[in-house]
């Protein structure tokens, strides 16, 4: 759904919310207790990670929701982990990399396929639609004996190609559906009007295809800080590990001692800061992923 | 996880082919003919990178499973035509994992479909509170599967869990197979309900507020203009979140690898390619059960565009 689809389903709705006003008493109950089931179905897994996250070794067992005792020790752990501060840092620096990669070739193929016309533009459509659909697991094997031979194996352009590769369909969809939606003769109107071709990009075209350039981004990242199927398979040490991969590597201090509390500590820091994230960008998220699902 | 192109698509593809050939030939005038140029140099970067990435590994995989190719024993390598294949569809394995698999995928799938459409429901008849819904069904979305699975992994372990206090049972949940099913399941409709909702929702906004409401006039209750308006309407954006789940759910692998790794007789098709592949390093055999399920997807998607296609045949030829 694009940004004017998004403003249409609002306007359509304030027309119930409007009608709402003189509905019965009951039916705002009914309306708070859905909304109230749908935060608690979102946020309780949150809570308890968190939660757990903050239990001293001593309490992890026992059952209960909340720490009686909340500590920071299982996050000390995890700073001086001999593997997490090196996966999280591969994690930012691959994903924010694949993502600048995918974003700038997008941007050239869906302003060719909006823009331009030519022959095979359904062709570059339907194959990305393809590949949007392919099964990663399908070449992992592929890939892991060209990465050995390429020395690309346990590298971060060995995840970052494969990362990129699987968001391009995602982010040239997306940047079509935003491009399709710009008022591109503004370009024609700012250069009769005298300004120069560059000007005319500058402060007319690019302010209004950032806001696509930045949802498809989000979008990319979100995939590629996600990944565990690549970063399991084309890594092995904490050269390229990324975090969700190093995180179902983790081992406790002795075999008999599984670090619940660790990998909780680990899954916080790597879950908040997306959270924010997609809290405050929430509603660019949701006009990319729904991008096209109403009118291409 | 991926953005949903629809019925733009089949709209696109159809105008994409039959306007370029409106103009003949002879007639195309140099600023076409460069403005072509332009188009495929632009697309040229995105297009090879996805080749590269994609079309040609494939390409090698089908290769690969016609050898025998141990890393374990690089010097016994041969062309075995197709041993491989029948090796794996000989194996029960395959078959049991295969079935596995489309267990979880569609009893993953209906339960979104059906928690979605609650959700898209509230999300877009809400009377207040709509942007504090749409936020937190964000949530889900943007964690981490290996994190969703270890969440609720723990949540559920009879040692450090609360759910077997909530419950008040004793269950060991990932000692039986169908209650490891059962988390696996939860845990993939969790995580993935938001997104199911979301699609449905931008379904939601196709239907026209007046046709409901002239069915409601007309004294259709609420299963009626469910039944006969909705969702005839939202029929395209349906098939669309469903295709695009099916396939997403078919190559589960990080909720099962984090919970079970693919003990208690709960391991997907995805698992075994990978140990095959990665963990025993078998080229040749692991590259044919990627091969089965390339083949898998493709028939999958197929069976969808067919119904699809038919399916807007249909509603094109409905309408008057």
């Amino acid at each position: 759904m694009t940004a004017a689809a998004m403003d249409a389903a609002g306007t359509g709705t304030n027309a119930a919310a409007v009608s709402g006003t003189h509905r019965a008493p009951r039916e705002r109950i009914f309306w708070g207790v859905g909304i109230a089931i749908v935060i608690g179905y979102a946020l309780i897994p949150i809570a308890w990670i968190i939660s757990l996250s903050l239990k001293p070794a001593d309490e992890i067992t026992n059952g209960k929701f909340f720490p009686t005792h909340p500590t920071g020790a299982n996050f000390t752990a995890i700073r001086h982990d001999p593997q997490f501060p090196s996966a999280l840092r591969n994690s930012l620096g691959i994903a924010l990399i694949a993502t600048v990669l995918a974003v700038s070739l997008a941007t050239f193929a869906a302003y060719a396929i909006v823009r331009l016309d030519f022959p095979g533009k359904a062709l570059v459509l339907s194959g990305a639609l393809a590949i949007a659909m392919f099964p990663p697991v399908a070449i992992i094997g592929p890939l892991f004996n060209m990465w050995r031979s390429f020395h690309l194996f346990d590298t971060w352009p060995g995840l970052i190609i494969p990362y990129m590769t699987f968001t391009l369909p995602m982010a040239i969809w997306t940047l079509s559906a935003f491009f399709r939606e710009i008022p591109w003769d503004l370009d024609k109107a700012a250069r009769v009007d005298g300004a120069t071709p560059l000007q005319a990009f500058r402060k007319i075209i690019a302010p209004l295809a950032a806001p696509g350039m930045f949802t498809s981004a989000i979008l990319v990242f979100i995939f590629a800080w996600n990944d565990f199927l690549f970063a399991t398979a084309l890594t092995s040490t904490d050269r390229a590990r990324t975090v969700p991969a190093a995180i179902t590597f983790f081992t406790g201090s002795s075999q008999f001692d599984f670090p619940t509390g660790q990998i909780a500590a680990a899954s916080v820091v790597v879950t908040v800061p997306i959270v924010v994230m997609v809290l405050i960008f929430q509603r660019r998220i949701v006009a990319g992923l729904t991008s096209g699902a109403v009118k291409g | 996880m991926t953005a949903i192109p629809a019925t733009g698509g089949v709209e696109l593809a159809r105008t994409g082919e039959t306007k370029p050939e409106a103009t003949p030939r002879v007639a195309m005038t140099s600023r076409a003919r460069s403005e072509r140029k332009l188009g495929w140099m632009l697309c040229a970067p995105a297009v090879t990178v996805m080749l590269l990435v994609t079309a040609y590994p494939i390409g090698y995989a089908i290769w690969l499973s016609l050898q025998r190719y141990d890393l374990r024993f690089p010097n016994d390598h041969a062309f075995v035509g197709l041993r491989n294949y029948g090796a794996v569809l000989g194996n029960s394995l395959w078959w049991q994992d295969l079935t596995n698999t489309l267990v979880i995928t569609v009893l993953s799938v209906v339960i979104e479909l059906v928690l979605g459409f609650l959700l898209a429901f509230v999300m877009h008849r809400a009377i207040f509170g709509r942007a504090v819904v749409r936020s937190s069904v964000l949530v889900p979305y943007g964690i981490i599967t290996v994190v969703a699975a270890f969440a609720w992994r723990f949540a559920f372990d009879p040692t450090t869990g609360f759910v077997n206090g909530l419950l008040g049972t004793n269950r060991s949940w990932f000692t039986e197979r169908w209650s490891s099913y059962f988390v696996i399941i939860f845990t993939e409709v969790w995580k993935t309900t938001p997104f199911m909702s979301l699609l449905l929702l931008a379904g939601f906004t196709l239907v026209p507020n007046d046709a409901v409401d002239a069915a409601r006039v007309d004294g259709a209750g609420a299963y009626q203009r469910l039944r006969y308006i909705i969702i005839p309407l939202m029929k395209p954006a349906i098939l669309v979140a469903l295709l695009f789940r099916t396939l997403d759910a078919f190559r589960i692998f990080d909720t099962i690898y984090v919970q079970t790794r693919g003990a208690q007789d709960t391991e997907s098709v995805s698992i075994i390619g990978y140990q095959t592949l990665i963990s025993r390093l078998n080229l040749g055999l692991g590259s044919a059960v990627s091969v089965l399920i390339f083949a898998c997807v493709l028939i999958i998607a197929f069976a969808f565009v067919k119904g699809f296609g038919t399916n807007l045949a249909q509603q094109r030829g409905e309408s008057p």
